[in-house]
């Protein structure tokens, strides 16, 4: 019993088998806890089965989740699809009173602001990757990435409410008059500028989505072996040279999947956009003029479609976003995977 | 080939000189970017703080909502609501997610229904909360005819699923093989081996990927837009509309009224710091685990 290597789940009580003196007695094998265990066996295959089933349930259920929403969607929006047809996505007027649904004025927000915020986060979010890899002291590497992991913890809302009552603002005060001087000319930035609209909500959600692409694409640097950074080095390359030779090169598929994965969180933000892009559905080529996206003009219109075919249509916008959403992060994910499979182990 | 360039030592300086600048020149813009990544950050946390603290005081927190007029009164009911929403999300989110990903890390390691249900939920990850909100609002609301917690709960319990799914595998996987092995040898069943010894030496990771899955819809606003529907009054009953911190924030940050802008300061920060506390309390919780030098 004392054995060593024995742990205590398999003793077997034999008080009995003891002679006074102390002496073992070779008794007739009693029946171990553990061979009495194996012995029921056909319980056991019981239960392994169970268990294995239900887990295979739950991963099934996954699965069960995406048929489930796309098949709501689908006979959901049947009644808009039947009415508008192809018309629904090519149709610039949005007039729920007059039975007018084309979602191009959404589609353009939509694709316009996000762009634009990736314009801006890609860029940033790259260099802080590489100074965070390459640069960065030790001591200062936790205390930062903390800090961008932090902005991915802030609930959209907030920044909503951060956009309204401080970037709003700043934008149209200070902001907007100088890229009014200086870009005006392109005709992106053109008064009036009342603070709300696209490029409001570009820059927010840059702001957003910058946490997502930096993170992804820091994983996917690091994953670059260290002898292909070692070899760079030792062919004399300066620290920009290995890191544009050895680790942007080998990871550009993955970087690519990062800034398409934020393009996609990008695609379907809802609650910050919606307060701050000003929720008017026009295509215009001014970035200062407000504007409206699929995502927001579910959160805003939904509660009070009156009829169903309003409502099938708003349902119908919602599953043109899960689509598109789908999409995009199955070619980011691959993308991603390309570069990280079999790599994570000998990452660091 | 004859002509291989021949260089003079100053073009050999000078292309050095060229090399190591544009090497200073990168350096600086890579830490000048993270300067100004760092500054929206600390402005929105700095003015969050700020703008919250100032209006926060007690009735904030024990107090339902007044109408426009008077002054005073709080978001106790959406705290409370908040809470049964998200507990209800985590009952039926979490357990599936941990299911998920056990078969992920422990029976479909390699094979391509795995390689499917993960790329599955990476993709359902990335699916916009919003949509969760209609697809919640087809299957719960419409049918039953009124707007209720309980399908707010369904569409939260719906994005938390593949979150902890993929954790879980993330941190079963790093789960010594051995030790299953020794478990299996001792003639555990199986399913007692992933229980007792997988998931167990796992825990501390586990528990952490819930505890990030839990915040991140904590914040959710989209998705309870049309399904818990927010309420101005106390309310536990689930099949009813009920109140939620983020959908309140929401609803007073675009009305026109101060009093309700200042409350809506309050509730983010209150929010956030729930937010923050368990995203602190997890990072402490993962570095304590046993797993910590996993990989």
């Amino acid at each position: 019993m004392n054995e060593p290597g024995i742990i205590p789940l398999i003793q077997t009580r034999v008080p009995q088998q003891r002679e006074p003196d102390g002496t073992e007695v070779h008794a007739p094998a009693v029946p171990s806890v553990i061979r009495n265990f194996l012995r029921a066996k056909s319980s056991g295959r019981i239960a392994d089965g169970a268990f294995a089933g239900v887990m295979v349930l739950c991963a099934l259920s996954i699965f069960a989740i995406v048929v489930l929403i796309v098949f709501v969607l689908v006979s959901d929006s049947r009644l808009s699809i039947h009415a508008s047809g192809w018309k629904f996505f090519t149709g610039q007027i949005w007039d729920p009173v007059s039975g007018d649904f084309g979602a191009l004025p959404f589609i353009y927000g939509t694709v316009v602001s996000s762009l634009l915020a990736v314009v801006m986060a890609v860029p940033l979010a790259l260099a802080v990757s590489i100074f965070l890899l390459d640069i960065c002291p030790k001591f200062l590497r936790g205390p930062i990435s903390f800090l961008t992991e932090l902005l991915a913890a802030i609930p959209s809302v907030v920044y909503g409410l951060w956009g309204v009552f401080v970037l709003v603002p700043i934008i149209r005060d200070q902001v907007g008059p100088v890229l009014e001087k200086y870009l005006g000319w392109t005709g992106f930035f053109v008064e009036p500028n009342f603070g709300v609209g696209i490029f409001t909500a570009s820059v927010i959600l840059a702001i957003m989505i910058f946490p997502v692409i930096s993170s992804i694409s820091r994983d996917v640097m690091r994953a670059v072996p260290v002898n292909q950074r070692e070899a760079a080095l030792a062919l004399g390359a300066t620290r920009w040279e290995m890191i544009r030779i050895s680790v942007l090169r080998n990871a550009r598929m993955g970087i690519v999947g990062s800034v398409i994965l934020g393009l996609g969180r990008a695609l379907g933000e809802t609650m910050a956009v919606t307060m701050v892009i000003g929720n008017h559905p026009d295509i215009v080529k001014n970035l200062f003029a407000p504007g409206y996206t699929l995502a927001s003009v579910i959160a805003n219109e939904f509660t009070e479609a009156t009829g169903d075919l309003y409502l099938s249509a708003l349902i119908e916008v919602g599953l043109a976003l899960f689509l598109v959403t789908i999409v995009v992060n199955a070619v980011a994910r691959l993308l991603v995977w390309a570069v990280t499979r079999g790599n994570t182990a000998g990452a660091h | 080939m004859g002509s291989l360039p021949v260089r003079s030592k100053g073009m050999e300086r000078l292309l050095t000189l060229r090399r190591s600048g544009t090497d200073y020149v990168v350096t600086g813009v890579a830490i000048l970017s993270t300067v100004v990544v760092l500054v929206p950050l600390v402005a929105i946390l700095g003015y969050l703080i700020y703008k919250g603290a100032s209006s926060l005081n007690l009735a904030f927190f024990t107090h339902a909502p007044v109408p426009v007029e008077e002054t005073g009164g709080g978001m106790a009911n959406a705290i409370a609501g908040s809470g049964v929403i998200l507990g209800l999300a985590s009952l039926l989110g979490i357990p599936l997610g941990i299911g998920a990903g056990v078969y992920l890390a422990e029976y479909a390691r390699g094979t391509w229904l795995g390689a499917a249900v993960r790329f599955t939920a990476d993709v359902l990850n990335g699916v916009p909360s919003i949509v969760m909100g209609i697809a919640a609002y087809s299957l719960i609301v419409a049918k039953q005819h009124h707007f209720s917690g309980l399908a707010g709960g369904v569409a939260l319990a719906i994005m938390m699923v593949p979150t902890v799914a993929r954790t879980t595998e993330e941190m079963l996987a790093t789960v010594p093989n051995p030790v299953r092995e020794a478990a299996l040898g001792l003639g555990i069943p199986k399913w007692r081996t992933v229980i007792s010894v997988s998931l167990r030496t796992a825990s501390p990771g586990i528990i952490t990927g819930c505890m990030l899955a839990f915040a991140r819809v904590a914040g959710e606003t989209a998705p309870l837009l049309f399904t818990a529907f927010g309420n101005q009054f106390w309310n536990f009953n689930l099949n009813q509309p009920i109140a939620a911190l983020p959908l309140q924030i929401f609803v007073y940050a675009i009305s026109p009224y101060d009093e309700w802008h200042r409350l809506a300061w309050a509730g983010a920060l209150v929010l956030i710091v729930m937010i923050m506390v368990s995203v602190t309390l997890v990072r402490i919780f993962a570095n304590r685990g046993a797993l910590k030098g996993g990989h």
